[in-house]
């Protein structure tokens, strides 16, 4: 759902800039949109989400830095950050290589393909966990085939990966498709009629071009994987130390109700998220004003 | 326009606050007289079975004596967290939870009146269990009693004792073993159960989630569980699994009280009450026994002696120095369970 | 020639492994829910889809989903409205708080909740007085569902009028026409499309919306219980044939969803060219 967006902030920038200077309030009704958008956002976001601060503050400094620089949830944090890393990694490839394959190539199903990648947007993420569960268990089909090679994926951080990396297909590859899609064909035709390799035009053509939107769609699948809770709890068995991922731990202070230390927890998790916001805000508008110079 | 659609906000409200807070016939002790009543039962993992045939026998009887159609809604989780809900707002008329500590929690919060373990018959437990292992077919790995839960070969299930009723108990008969086998040596003892958790390969939150990873994922060679629990998985898939009782366990006793206060404003006291004290009549014995909880009714228990063996040593948390002593030392903050994570 | 039939093995390569791929990890855990649900038969599966609890689910599911798609796209039109066609300061601020629930842990969004309307915070004694049930009641699953999909609406129709800058809103006001004229006549128009995909995109995510709701529910069943929460109650229960036949009622709606949003954007990108 997100990636439809993938490239507004970005234009937005462009637009937002042009529009700023023309503009100055001639169309009614400002007093009463932004009123509303305003209380709006500040009763149904920001109260709520000022909770979690008010909570953290409950906590002594030192508390507060105990129970971050506890093992246990240090340990979470580095699973959750390893594991969103290596399926957006994961996606990032294929994500790449499937929009090259979708924008270049006619075959057959191409439409087919074309849907299948909406379909972990689609899908709650409860179906999710409990059809990959019951398909990487050892009774599922894809659970014997691991277990053949001696490998078990259910309830191992290598369900975690695939349960993350089942829910964030879709970002990369709806980022770069447009760009893919725009590209001016006639340069990689210059270059391979100059005797350039394949994959040289790949690395020295391709890629920088949409090398940024390669990096706003793995943010965006970085980020959600690294929020991701439904389709993992079924399939990570929240283990202390081995599958338990953040929002696991979050969920389990809830239920043991230190509310203040769940948030803790999810104050430093919320930096983790605007950060991959920020950076990626960062990147697509710094790569607007090169290009916008180019031009 | 901008008056139409507030217009329709404000009817959208008032709408849902009808819809909400209808049902206001009270009788002179503010008991609820419509015709349609629901009742909100918040109890712990595995009684759902349990609950849902009680319910059927309970709507039906209420029915026949006061002419109120009944509903019973169910919620089951974990035990602490159910409470944890319950004393946050989850407005439960009764709770049926797996241990008095978290009944307690509720009192705590003053939802509940402080003496209500003594309103019903047998400290409020209509019911009570043990806990057991279930193994798999055959007995592969030998498991005979706790001992054999600590081999290095040996893959164990439990839920999380800080989410799971059942999770502490289960910990409490480790525990009893434990303390019996080395005659109260607290370093071997803390010993055995670092053991005994390092083997643990799945911390689920509830005793239900437990049951399905070991049965329907296939994790661990045993399960710790109640001992209902266990029959009622070894009876949905016949031989594949059996269950071994170990030479020490507890009574795990699971009371069952109305919340004061939320009966108080649904006006349902009159019927939490008697739901309750259904529990007890012959008929609810039995189906508790059907249902494999050991019933408190004497002769019921005899009728079902074959299903409930005794030749084991069972344990009660009075022996521990109650509830309150036991959350202290092995389950709060920096307790010993936490030591054994640590 | 060489070079010629390398490239098509490349794409052929290129092909296969993105059709693997996306079998391994697409095709086969939908598969596994729709044999799942077909496991003991057609009459257990239409058996599980029309059980009472199953049906007070699925009406409680589009009861929130229903409530989310009226909240979001009258706030997605105000607020993409106010962001686009006035400048003022603080605006790019105003943006990124809208972002925030689809930025944030789903487990967070419920957690913020369960914070603000639990009985230890301030506004409980004050609702409890009046009657109203938050947190653990069917309002809780709505705020909660509402918040998660704010920002579908905004987020689909706010490209589209950046795009498309303000000259002909200006013009439009210029004349004389009052701001509701201008957003029914010019503004609402140009972002039909989007608006539609935005409603159809929160539909779909407030249908499934697990985490979230999870946290604040309090599973009763038959009460605060959706959808995607009676498939996990079903799964908890060894039901897992059962949990399979409602998780395939989701499936169904949020494909169908998907694929009337994908028909919609072909047609309507078919009308613009």
């Amino acid at each position: 759902m997100e990636v439809y967006s993938t490239g507004y902030t970005a234009e937005t920038e462009r637009f937002g800039k042009e529009m700023e200077s023309s503009t100055k309030k001639i169309i009614p009704g400002f007093g009463l949109t932004f009123g509303i958008t305003v209380t709006f956002l500040g009763l149904l976001v920001i109260l709520p989400l000022s909770y979690i601060v008010i909570y953290t503050l409950k906590l002594s400094p030192e508390r507060f830095f105990q129970v971050i620089f506890s093992k246990r949830v240090v340990t979470s944090f580095a699973l959750s950050l390893s594991s969103a890393l290596i399926a957006t990694l994961v996606n990032t490839v294929m994500g790449v290589v499937i929009a090259f394959v979708l924008v270049r190539y006619e075959f057959p199903g191409k439409r087919i393909m074309d849907a299948l990648i909406e379909i972990p947007f689609a899908l709650p993420t409860s179906v999710a966990g409990i059809s990959l569960t019951a398909l990487y268990g050892e009774r599922g089909v894809m659970g014997k085939l691991y277990s053949h090679l001696g490998i078990s994926v259910a309830y191992t951080r290598l369900g975690i990966i695939i349960a993350l990396t089942f829910v964030s297909i879709p970002y990369v590859v709806r980022s770069v498709e447009p760009v893919l899609n725009n590209l001016d064909h006639s340069i990689e035709e210059a270059a391979g009629s100059m005797g350039a390799s394949r994959s040289l035009i790949f690395r020295r053509v391709i890629f920088p071009e949409i090398a940024p939107a390669v990096f706003s769609g793995a943010a965006l699948s970085f980020g959600r994987c690294l929020g991701e809770y439904g389709s993992v709890v079924f399939i990570a068995g929240n283990m202390p130390y081995k599958t338990e991922i953040v929002p696991i731990i979050i969920m389990s202070r809830l239920q043991e109700f230190n509310y203040s230390e769940a948030s803790a927890i999810a104050f430093v998790m919320l930096i983790f998220s605007f950060m991959i916001l920020f950076i990626s805000n960062i990147v697509s508008s710094h790569n607007i004003k090169i290009k916008a110079g180019i031009r | 326009m901008r008056r139409k659609l507030s217009l329709l906000l404000l009817t959208s409200i008032l709408m849902s606050l009808v819809l909400t807070g209808c049902g206001f016939n009270r009788d002179k002790d503010g008991n609820t007289t419509s015709e349609r009543v629901t009742l909100i039962n918040v109890s712990y993992d595995p009684t759902r079975e349990l609950y849902e045939s009680y319910n059927r026998y309970f709507e039906r009887k209420w029915k026949k004596s006061t002419g109120q159609s009944l509903d019973v809604i169910q919620s089951h989780g974990g035990s602490g967290k159910q409470a944890l809900e319950v004393a946050n707002g989850l407005k439960a008329d009764v709770v049926t939870l797996a241990l008095a500590y978290d009944t307690d929690s509720i009192a705590k919060s003053g939802l509940i009146a402080s003496d209500w373990q003594k309103r019903l018959p047998d400290n409020s437990c209509p019911y009570y269990s043990t806990i057991v292992f279930l193994v798999r077919k055959g007995n592969p790995k030998h498991i005979r009693d706790w001992d054999d839960l600590v081999r290095p070969d040996v893959s164990v299930l439990t839920p999380n004792p800080k989410t799971s009723g059942g999770a502490r108990w289960n910990y409490l008969a480790a525990y009893a073993y434990a303390l019996e086998k080395y005659d109260n040596d607290s370093t071997k003892v803390f010993g055995f159960m670092r053991d005994l958790y390092r083997n643990v390969s799945v911390l689920d939150s509830g005793a239900r989630a437990s049951t399905t990873s070991f049965t329907e994922n296939g994790q661990g060679d045993v399960l710790i569980c109640w001992e209902n629990e266990a029959y009622l998985t070894e009876k949905n898939d016949k031989g594949d699994y059996q269950i071994i009782y170990p030479s020490v366990s507890v009574k795990a006793e699971t009371p069952v009280s109305i919340v004061d206060s939320v009966v108080k404003s649904h006006g349902t006291k009159k019927i939490a009450e008697n739901y309750l004290k259904g529990l007890y009549d012959e008929r609810a014995q039995e189906i508790c026994a059907r249902n494999y909880y050991r019933p408190s009714d004497q002769r019921v228990l005899d009728k079902y002696k074959k299903y409930f063996p005794t030749d084991f040593k069972m344990v009660t948390i009075d022996d521990f120095g109650g509830w309150e002593k036991v959350a202290k030392k092995h389950f709060s903050n920096g307790g010993i369970f936490d030591r054994i994570y640590s | 020639m060489k070079e010629k039939g390398n490239s098509k093995a490349i794409k052929w390569l290129l092909i296969i492994i993105s059709a693997v791929f996306l079998f391994i990890m697409v095709i086969m855990p939908l598969f596994t829910v729709i044999s799942g649900a077909l496991q003991k038969g057609l009459g257990f599966y239409i058996g599980a889809i029309t059980d009472k609890y199953t049906l007070k689910a699925l009406i409680l599911t589009i009861k929130a989903a229903f409530a989310s798609v009226i909240v979001t796209s009258i706030f997605g039109l105000i607020a993409a409205w106010a962001v686009t066609r006035y400048s003022f300061p603080g605006k790019k601020i105003i943006k990124s708080i809208i972002d925030i629930p689809v930025t944030i842990s789903p487990v967070i969004c419920g957690m913020i909740f369960l914070l603000l309307f639990g009985r230890q915070g301030f506004i409980y004694p004050l609702l409890d007085k009046v009657g109203i049930d938050v947190i653990f009641a069917v309002p809780g699953i709505i705020i909660v569902t509402v918040f998660v999909t704010l920002p579908m609406v905004f987020r689909e129709i706010v490209p589209v009028l950046e795009a498309r800058g303000t000259q002909e809103e200006e013009a439009a006001a210029m004349m004389g026409a009052d701001g509701w004229t201008i957003f029914r006549r010019v503004t609402f128009p140009s972002v039909k499309w989007p608006f539609i995909y935005g409603i159809i995109l929160s539909a779909s995510r407030a249908m499934g919306e697990f985490g979230a709701v999870s946290v604040i529910s309090g599973h009763l069943r038959g009460l605060t219980n959706t959808l995607p929460l009676h498939i996990e109650i079903l799964f908890n229960e060894f039901n897992t044939t059962e949990a399979f036949a409602v998780s395939s009622i989701l499936v169904i709606l949020s494909i169908a969803l998907m694929l009337l949003r994908l028909l919609l954007q072909q047609y309507s990108s078919r009308k613009r060219t």
